[in-house]
């Protein structure tokens, strides 16, 4: 019934969706679980047994994310390495609009697409999505309807905004 | 009801594309977002977007799990206590690595070879196992110290380190430069675990008191006697590890 260590393991598949969904790289997605299990690991006196095992362990791939975007001082994925051409609108047809997002996702700044994600895959609540991304609640809101209408005009065909000059 | 009172925060907005409005505020906003249809599209799309993210990324939770990620976490200690020493043991694995990574050729305070070195190294591998730590356990002492003597050529003791609260779990035997060396393992009640590397001395090497070195979050005491080289390898503080080292000693010269 308590959460314990050996409670980590469970959380690994939705670890794993998460880093897929926010690196859009099959390895370096799972790098970046690797690097977050090992530092709950080692970091698991720091957790306090009553709070939420889960929400803790994406605060940790949280930090080690935005860690490893400062240190390469651009987005983890670019365009070019995606390998992925820009949104080309074509809605009507459902396998397209799967693959419109994807791309699309990997346009959105950074801070954006953690928070569309933590709450539209993951489920998170806004007040843990603040407290992952320690950021305040405000800025939770502010970011994942900035996110979403990016998504939406990318998905339009519409211009991006900022995020489509990170291209070169 | 005024025209006025049907207005809605973006916040509401978000809240009611995620299902976290609550059901009072819905009803309105339905009603308001019936006459309002562009607004009803964008919170559709919305809507749309967190249903294909799960039709994008929910069959990764169905895929077979790396086994490198289990490795990394079912890699942890026995019992709570050890976290402490686990944590310190996943930096010195690091920092042996990176010791190790830097080459034999760079001028290195101590030599590969060294007895601190190769019982620092051996602590690290062995102490973090989970499964087999030793290969002949204390419950065969008798068995284990006579193979390990006749293995060593000479006479392998297993000090009882009790009286600081390190019980026997048993021990192995491991290559080294001049023949074989000798690995016996202690715990505690915490979890927490010492090793006593056993080997051939260097031919240079004269009888040395004890000597300290710390690499990687493990002091290791160590010290040659007759021919004989020994080391106490542990992820504990100094002064512990010395007292530990003394009873060692002690022993194994009455």
């Amino acid at each position: 019934m308590f959460e314990s260590k050996d409670s980590i393991a469970e959380y690994i598949p939705r670890l794993r969706r998460y880093a897929r969904a926010l690196l859009r790289n099959d390895t370096l997605a799972d790098d970046l679980v690797q690097d977050t299990l090992e530092r709950a690991v080692s970091k698991f006196h720091l957790w306090r047994p009553g709070t939420d095992l889960r929400a803790w362990l994406f605060t940790l791939m949280h930090n080690i994310f935005i860690n490893q975007l400062r240190a390469s001082g651009q987005p983890p994925v670019s365009l070019e390495e995606s390998g992925l051409e820009p949104a080309v609108a074509s809605p009507q047809e459902r396998g397209l609009e799967i693959r419109d997002l994807a791309t699309a996702l990997t346009l959105l700044p950074a801070e954006y697409r953690e928070v569309v994600l933590l709450v539209g895959l993951e489920g998170l609540s806004y007040e843990e999505v603040a407290r992952v991304t320690g950021v305040p609640l405000g800025t939770v809101m502010s970011r994942l309807s900035r996110g979403r209408e990016r998504l939406r005009n990318l998905m339009a065909g519409a211009p991006a905004g900022p995020a489509l000059r990170r291209v070169k | 009801m005024s025209e006025g009172e049907l207005h809605f925060t973006e916040e509401e907005l978000q809240r009611y594309v995620d299902g976290r409005l609550d059901p009072e505020r819905t009803r309105d906003l339905e009603r308001y977002l019936s006459d309002h249809p562009a607004e009803a599209e964008r919170l559709r799309v919305y809507q749309r977007q967190n249903e294909t993210l799960h039709a994008l990324f929910d069959p990764v939770v169905a895929e077979p799990l790396p086994e490198r990620l289990l490795h990394t976490v079912s890699r942890r200690p026995r019992r709570w206590g050890t976290r402490a020493v686990a944590a310190s043991l996943w930096l010195a694995v690091g920092g042996v690595a990176g010791w190790m990574a830097h080459g034999l050729d760079q001028s290195s305070r101590l030599d590969a070879a060294s007895l601190p070195r190769q019982a620092a190294i051996a602590h690290i591998v062995y102490s973090a196992e989970v499964l087999h730590p030793v290969e002949v356990t204390a419950q065969q002492e008798g068995h284990l110290t006579r193979w390990l003597s006749k293995r060593l050529g000479t006479d392998v003791k297993a000090p009882s380190l009790a009286s600081a609260g390190f019980n026997l779990v048993g021990g192995r035997l491991l290559p080294a430069d001049r023949g074989p060396a000798a690995q016996l393992m202690y715990e505690n009640t915490q979890g927490q675990r010492l090793t006593l590397y056993v080997r051939q001395k260097s031919p240079e090497r004269q009888n040395t008191a004890f000597r300290y070195e710390q690499e990687g979050g493990v002091s290791v005491f160590y010290w040659v006697d007759g021919d004989m080289g020994y080391a106490l390898s542990g992820a504990v503080p100094r002064p512990e590890l010395l007292h530990v080292a003394t009873l060692v000693y002690e022993q194994l010269n009455r």
